[in-house]
């Protein structure tokens, strides 16, 4: 019972990442795509006064997911850990790269040392999630259990490399929506439209991947593609392409505020889906939620741990992401730092 | 180095890049934490004076830290994500086995940090827009997760140094786990204090040093005295506090890790009138080759009297203790650090008395050498403290529970070894930039204090949060001309 609970909380933490983590990454895959640095000077400016507030607290979901991971299920994270090495590797690597880069990009002047540091942060926005993407595949395929070693086969197998090509797509999409809903809100009337059309093709093109994805599915990954395409696992992927459907509205409209909401459903819905075609297993077919599980006592004290701080961040969250929508969070600027 | 041989001959060939990996990336890591648990602090308190007296300067120093946080809680933040990758990465045997028993620490640790990444961004970004108090009092908080988050990452170490709040079942594997015991062990409370005020005298002596550096090159206005005394004060007032937590902990190995104490000190067979190696190195037969003995002295500074007995290197089998190397390494570690913490508390004292006997501070260059000497310094002893609990502790990752060697990935030691190469060209580039980034936002500062920013205009890009405009700020609206210090 209390195993089924951390799991589900695992879920919930994996969502907030793809959520949060998600639309910094979409953010960096734009950066990546807008030119240079004359005609991409307007949108990096949009994703460098976006993202700056809140990308770091998005970042602490990754952290949490992999010590829930650990305490939680450590024969499942010993697993994942051991037999996607690789992919898990250079998601690290991608990490430091994309945090360094933008970090460093913000109080960095001269243009060359940007476009530096500002190449690195959006190349690395585009791996990672393509690499993390593949580690979900990788579970989701089966090829995983515990005791295997790391092998290319794990992960380079058509189920990862689409999950891979699902998580950017995802991420461009998050990032696109939140861009557009940013661009209003700091007046940049010139850079609703071009959000605008940018999330609508990256809607299109996650719709695309989905269904290529479900239909290309290896073999090996038929576990998941059979919850995928049945039961709840189906409803929640219906639902996530009316979420996906709702959002292309949305965005268009005058309350493209709401878009935000539903292109978050949209990601966690997926990420629900896959969480309950998987199920009762944390790696298909070989270690179900029950078997990995680790002790009793550390569980329930972090159900304990989990709401107590729940009572703590909860409220700190929603005056961080108020304080942000409603424009009270501004940089230093240089008078304030001047004598 | 003939059994180091051996030992390594034994031991998988992915141990060795592993380790350096681990090794590298948590020296790394460690440099940052001081600021990202102390600079919040100090920031405030700053901020704090800044508020009740109305002063500009406090002000201004308050919001300049605050932008060296942003970066420096940006980098941090990436490095300490990677530590957490790494411990699946290279140790997923302890993982797997002991991450239950000890996870918990982490746990804590994690959302600790969130809340203190959201009060951060607050704190950063709220400068402009919030009312000056409100604004100061949700940073305040900020110290406290720090502590927080402390707390669950010792919790944790301390936990893989003297391991307990579980059984072993038939096959080895921990049952019946509780969670209190696994958090509170015997290393807890030492290692938790001589940690946390370690990062907030390292701080403070950090950034004190960089007042003095100026201080030394002509720059004597209230500006670099405010700089540098809060700071400074505050890494005073903790060392002598640092010296007494310091034996304590010293002592506390000495009787619940008595072989991390013995390579420590470099002692080989168990005996009373031990006595007391200044360096030196420990040769594989377990005589001491260099360094300075003082007869009887360790046996003294471990139990108080000369009849201490002192359990030795050799009371345990080859492949349950450190290395010679090993040991040595430790020892070297430990004694740069109690060196320098010895003569840190002079500083301190030198301090004290002037402000004691004038109100002021010392006069003499040499003191503001030593003070800007004091930051690298304590930074290195921040590094011996690590070495000494890392290294003393092997070849043990959980203290007399499991091997390094039985934690490590069973992946190639080929790929580790190019992991490690790229993971160091990335981290001296990053931390390299980072360092320049910090150089360059103080040339700045500079500048603008000197009036002449408009002759530094670059570039296309050039509207950056911090930093000096290149042209004058124009009077856009209410908000945007203030003079710092007034009405934020």
């Amino acid at each position: 019972m209390t195993a089924t609970v951390v799991a589900w909380i695992l879920l919930l933490a994996v969502a907030a990442y793809a959520c949060g983590g998600g639309v910094d990454y979409g953010a960096g895959f734009w950066d990546l795509l807008a030119g240079g640095a004359e005609r991409g000077k307007r949108p990096r400016w949009l994703v460098d006064h976006a993202m700056a507030p809140v990308w770091e607290v998005n970042n602490v979901w990754l952290i949490f997911t992999l010590v829930v991971m650990w305490t939680g299920f450590p024969v499942f994270f010993q697993t994942v850990f051991t037999a996607l090495w690789l992919p898990l590797a250079l998601a690290a690597v991608g990490m430091v790269l994309r945090g360094a880069g933008f970090a460093l990009r913000k109080p960095t002047r001269r243009l060359a040392a940007r476009r530096i540091y500002g190449a690195v942060f959006a190349v690395s926005s585009l791996l990672t999630p393509f690499f993390l993407g593949t580690v979900i595949g990788g579970v989701a395929s089966g090829r995983v259990s515990p005791g295997t070693t790391a092998s290319a086969d794990a992960w380079a197998n058509t189920t990862s490399i689409m999950a891979g090509l699902i998580t950017v797509a995802a991420t461009a999409f998050l990032g696109a929506v939140f861009l557009t809903v940013d661009a209003r809100r700091f007046e940049a009337h010139d850079l609703v439209g071009y959000f605008r059309l940018r999330a609508r093709i990256a809607a299109a093109v996650l719709l695309a991947l989905g269904v290529i994805g479900l239909v290309v599915t290896d073999p090996h990954a038929s576990y998941v593609h059979h919850g995928l395409t049945h039961g709840a696992g189906l409803a929640l992927v219906i639902a996530a392409v009316v979420a996906l459907a709702l959002s292309v509205w949305l965005v268009a409209g005058q309350a493209a505020g709401w878009a935000r909401y539903s292109s978050v459903a949209v990601v966690a819905l997926l990420v629900a889906a896959w969480g309950f075609a998987q199920r009762p297993y944390l790696v298909p077919t070989s270690l179900t939620v029950q078997q990995g599980a680790g002790a009793d006592a550390p569980l329930q004290w972090m159900l304990v741990v989990a709401a107590v701080a729940l009572v703590f961040i909860g409220p700190a969250l929603v005056v961080l992401y108020r304080l942000d929508t409603h424009g009270v969070l501004e940089p230093l600027t240089d008078e304030d730092v001047a004598e | 180095m003939s059994t180091t041989a051996h030992l390594l001959a034994e031991t998988p060939a992915q141990l060795l890049p592993a380790r350096e990996l681990m090794a590298f990336t948590l020296a790394s890591h460690i440099m940052l934490v001081p600021f990202g648990v102390a600079l919040p602090f100090i920031t405030l308190l700053m901020h704090h004076r800044g508020l009740r007296k109305a002063d500009p300067t406090a002000m201004l120093l308050a919001r300049r830290w605050s932008a060296v946080m942003a970066v420096q809680f940006a980098v941090g933040i990436v490095t300490g994500t990677v530590l957490s990758l790494e411990f699946g990465l290279l140790w997923p045997g302890m993982m797997g086995r002991w991450g239950d028993v000890f996870g918990l620490g982490f746990g804590v640790e994690g959302w600790a940090f969130f809340l203190e990444a959201i009060l951060i961004a607050i704190y950063l970004y709220g400068w402009r827009r919030l009312k000056p108090w409100t604004h100061f009092w949700l940073g305040v908080p900020l110290p406290l997760t720090a502590l927080m988050g402390a707390f669950g990452i010792i919790a944790a170490n301390s936990w893989m140094n003297t391991p307990q709040g579980f059984t072993l079942d038939s096959s080895g594997r921990p049952v019946n786990v509780s969670v209190q015991q696994a958090i509170f062990t015997p290393m807890f409370g030492p290692e938790y204090w001589h940690f946390v005020v370690a990062m907030f005298l390292t701080a403070g002596y950090v950034v004190a040093g960089v007042y003095a550096v100026g201080w030394l090159r002509g720059r004597r206005d209230r500006y670099h005295r405010l700089g540098f005394t809060v700071p400074f004060t505050v890494a005073a007032i903790l060392t002598p506090l640092q010296f007494f937590l310091g034996d304590n902990i010293a002592r506390q190995i000495f009787h619940k890790q008595p072989i991390k104490f013995a390579a420590a000190e470099l002692v080989w067979d168990t005996d009373t009138h031990v006595p007391e190696y200044l360096f030196g190195r420990l040769q594989e037969d377990g005589t001491v080759k260099g360094g300075l003995k003082i007869p009887q002295l360790d046996s003294i500074l471990a139990g108080f009297t000369p009849d201490t007995q002192v359990t030795g290197l050799s009371s345990v089998a080859a492949d349950d203790r450190p290395t010679a190397t090993q040991a040595t390494i430790t020892h070297w570690a430990f004694d740069i650090m109690a060196t320098i913490g010895s003569v840190l508390i002079l500083l301190a004292l030198w301090y004290a008395w002037c402000w004691w006997r004038r109100r002021d501070l010392p006069k003499s260059r040499w003191f503001f050498r030593c003070a800007a000497a004091a930051g690298v310094a304590s930074v290195i002893t921040v590094e011996c403290g690590w070495i000494t609990t890392e290294v003393g502790r092997q070849p043990w990752i959980v203290y007399q529970n499991m091997r390094v060697s039985e934690a490590v990935t069973p992946t190639g030691a080929a790929s580790l070894w190019t992991m490690f190469g790229i993971v160091v060209t990335v981290y001296v580039l990053v931390l390299g930039s980072f360092l320049a980034v910090l150089l360059k936002m103080r040339t700045r500062w500079r500048l603008a204090d000197a009036g002449s920013a408009r002759a530094h205009a670059e570039g296309p890009e050039t509207d950056t949060p911090y930093g000096p405009r290149p042209e004058p700020a124009t009077t856009t609206g209410p908000g945007e001309n203030r003079a710092p210090g007034s009405d934020l």
